[in-house]
């Protein structure tokens, strides 16, 4: 048993005491093994001292999803953080800056999910900001024909390919952390999305290309992600909601060849050709042509890529003022370096043979560092794996 | 100590005065670079989002050509450290893919060996604690920066996710900055930005939800009453300084506020000048900063 401190964040609509108006902390004095969770400790609070104290819960296992909250400012499920290490990383955080708590050490910070209006203390409401967005990426297999007499027969590669996004229990600890969502309450989001890839990855779906093609052409949709890694820390099932936005992103763009209202498909072109061509990256000429390729490609820039191109001059001149820009190859799209000596050739041999292959390693399939808890022959397994992720890249359904 | 280095491509494309001022800045750490200048872009997230095996195959080779040096590598980019990270990941998990990427690289001879001689690639603010250590960088230090009052703004790539970064061996990397400034003399300033993001990645994608963040974070730290910011990541700083302008017109507010590349702040508690630093280079103004420096001196 060992002693714990709550502070936690609060909200009670009803409340008429002056000092409850408004959101306020609270703390709470908890005594239990360290072991035992963060719920635990917010269930003995509200057992014992304060019977007001709101808290969504029911499976205590990780199953059920209900009990997403942010501790010390992580969001995550309090019923899968234990308590000794919540106070752990609370005094880790602290980095030995004095605390006030009655236990001398610093309090353990609850507070109910970012990204959505609170109800009451740490319930917040889910519909508007997750299942809403959710919804909104028909989250249900639409099988083309007629279905079969008996089941559908699918290859265990293809299944294993969608078992991380199967993994979600919509529990919005994702949505909480989104960085994106912060800026852009519109933004789909990345549980909505990973639930996306699991249909657009199962090849009994007969709407892959239409499902990419919605995302891809909302302007809140796969190209809206700022790439901030947060959700993948946040999810307590090891989705990564990121990893599979990336999917969706390399699906609708050089599986289907989808041009997207966000200049995505530009964009990455434009980055993988550039340095194709210099090795290192030419910003200028990155500027020019993911905005207008059509300057010097064969597509014409649309109406809203010249927008965001005319939008970069004002920064352009600052830059050229204050000697941030001053020099050729910085003003003349194309005139960067490319690598020295024969670099460069080796650069392009590498696109040539790679662009030919593709393969796509799933470590949530093969495990991270696998091979060193690996079997003799784990290297044999492991050439399987990597031919298995290339023909799942193969049936993947167009 | 001597290093192969990875300046990066921003460093010496649209940041330039990064790469200057770790030039100088390392010369006073007693560091010896020895630049990687056969090297690729890292893919910046981008590349592996078009196609992972480029990317890896790429990086691979960058990791090789630092091998070949028998050196530790440092990038000075929390995006190269992330992407460059990634795709390690990926290489140190499956010799079978590993061996696959080599054969690509041995066109040039070259080839990218888990763990060789202990191989490392960190980023500038992981070696100065890390490498460098705390304790040195403060004997080091010839003009405390005392009264300047810093936040820390991260970048994404190096804090997130741990499990990739090094967090298991390293769990205080996400404290770094806090400590190097403290190190140097200055203050640190609490405000929510520092590990959030500064919306670069999406800039040419949705204008607005990128330079709200820039915004936002830019106006939080004004409001905890920041003199500068201090990142670790060029790509950071072309959002929060190079777009400052634009981004206070999305966010609808007076924004100003300097924001230094870690070398800079650094080389500032080092003896430099702000001019030797590269810092009239910036689009915020820096003068605020330069004022605090010229009262310490
Ligand atoms: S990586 Fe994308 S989806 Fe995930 S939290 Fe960040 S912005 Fe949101
Ligand atoms: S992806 Fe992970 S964090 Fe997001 S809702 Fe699903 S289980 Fe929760
Ligand atoms: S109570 Fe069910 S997931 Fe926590």
């Amino acid at each position: 048993m060992a002693e714990y401190t709550l502070k936690v964040r609060r909200f009670q609509p009803e409340a008429t005491d002056e000092d409850k108006r408004g959101a306020y902390w609270d703390n709470f004095d908890v005594e239990l093994d360290p072991t035992l969770s963060v719920l635990d400790g917010l269930l003995q609070a509200r057992d014992g001292e304060d019977g007001s104290l709101a808290v969504r819960c029911s499976c205590r296992a990780a199953i059920c999803g209900s009990c997403g909250v942010k501790i010390n400012g992580q969001s995550t499920l309090a019923c899968k953080t234990q308590i000794g290490e919540a106070a752990e990383e609370a005094e880790r955080k602290a980095d030995g800056e004095s605390t006030t708590s009655e236990t001398g050490k610093p309090e353990i910070v609850i507070e109910p999910m970012g990204n959505m209006p609170v109800i009451k203390d740490l319930v917040v409401d889910m519909e508007s900001t997750h299942w809403e967005k959710y919804r909104r990426v028909t989250p249900w297999l639409m099988p083309s024909g007629p279905p079969p007499e008996r089941e559908y027969i699918v290859s265990a590669e293809a299944m294993v390919d969608v078992t991380q996004s199967v993994a979600c229990i919509q529990c919005g600890s994702c949505v909480s952390a989104c960085l994106s969502m912060e800026a852009d309450p519109d933004f789909i989001g990345p549980a909505a999305l990973a639930k996306a890839y699991r249909f657009v990855g199962d090849p009994r779906d007969g709407q892959t290309t239409e499902r990419l093609y919605d995302l891809a052409n909302d302007q809140h949709g796969i190209y809206d992600c700022t790439h901030c890694f947060s959700c993948i820390d946040a999810c307590p099932k090891g989705v990564a909601p990121m990893n599979q936005i990336m999917r969706l992103r390399r699906l609708a763009g050089h599986d289907h060849d989808i041009q997207d209202v966000n200049n995505g498909r530009n964009h990455e072109l434009a980055f993988v050709k550039n340095i194709e061509k210099k090795g290192t990256l030419d910003e200028s000429l990155l500027l020019q042509e993911s905005f207008a390729p059509g300057i010097k490609g064969k597509l014409l820039p649309t109406i809203r890529s010249m927008k965001g191109l005319i939008e970069s001059i004002p920064t352009a001149i600052r830059g050229i003022r204050t000697g941030k820009m001053r020099s050729v190859p910085k003003l003349i799209p194309g005139v960067h370096h490319k690598l020295p000596g024969d670099a460069q050739d080796h650069v392009k041999r590498i696109y040539d043979k790679t662009e030919e292959s593709r393969i796509e390693l799933n470590l949530y399939v093969i495990g991270e560092g696998g091979e060193e808890e690996g079997a003799p022959g784990a290297e044999g397994v492991r050439a399987e794996d990597i031919t298995a992720a290339a023909q799942a890249e193969e049936v993947t359904p167009s | 100590m001597k290093l192969a280095y990875w300046p990066g491509c921003v460093s010496r494309g649209f940041t330039p005065e990064l790469h200057g001022s770790m030039e100088l800045t390392a010369k006073a750490l007693d560091i010896e670079l020895v630049t990687l200048d056969r090297a690729n872009c890292c893919g910046a997230g981008v590349i592996a989002e078009h196609n992972q095996e480029l990317a890896d195959t790429l990086n691979a080779r960058t990791f090789a050509l630092a091998q070949d040096t028998g050196l530790a590598m440092m990038n000075i980019c929390s995006t190269c450290q992330g992407a460059q990270s990634e795709c390690q990941e990926r290489l140190d998990a499956d010799s079978a893919y590993r061996a696959h990427i080599n054969e690509t690289l041995s066109g040039e001879g070259l080839a990218y060996t888990k763990d060789k001689d202990g191989f490392t690639n960190k980023n500038f603010l992981w070696l100065l604690v890390e490498d460098v250590g705390l304790e040195t960088l403060k004997s080091k230090v010839k003009r405390p920066l005392e009264g300047l009052r810093v936040g820390p703004f991260y970048g994404c790539y190096v804090i997130r996710p741990k499990q990739r970064l090094g967090y298991d061996d390293h769990p205080d990397r996400d404290l770094y900055l806090e400590r190097v400034i403290e190190t140097l003399g200055g203050e640190v300033v609490e405000y929510d930005g520092a590990r959030r993001c500064c919306g670069f990645p999406v800039i040419t994608m949705n204008r607005e939800t990128s330079l709200k963040q820039a915004g936002t974070h830019v106006g939080d730290a004004i409001d905890a009453g920041a003199d500068c910011l201090v990142t670790p990541c060029p790509l950071c700083h072309l959002n929060l300084d190079m777009q400052q302008p634009e981004a206070a017109k999305v966010v609808g507010r007076d924004l100003g506020l300097a924001v230094l590349h870690l070398p800079q702040l650094v080389g500032l508690a080092l003896g430099y000048s702000p001019k030797e630093l590269g810092m009239p280079k910036h689009i915020a103004s820096t003068v605020a900063v330069d004022d605090r420096v010229a009262a310490m001196a």
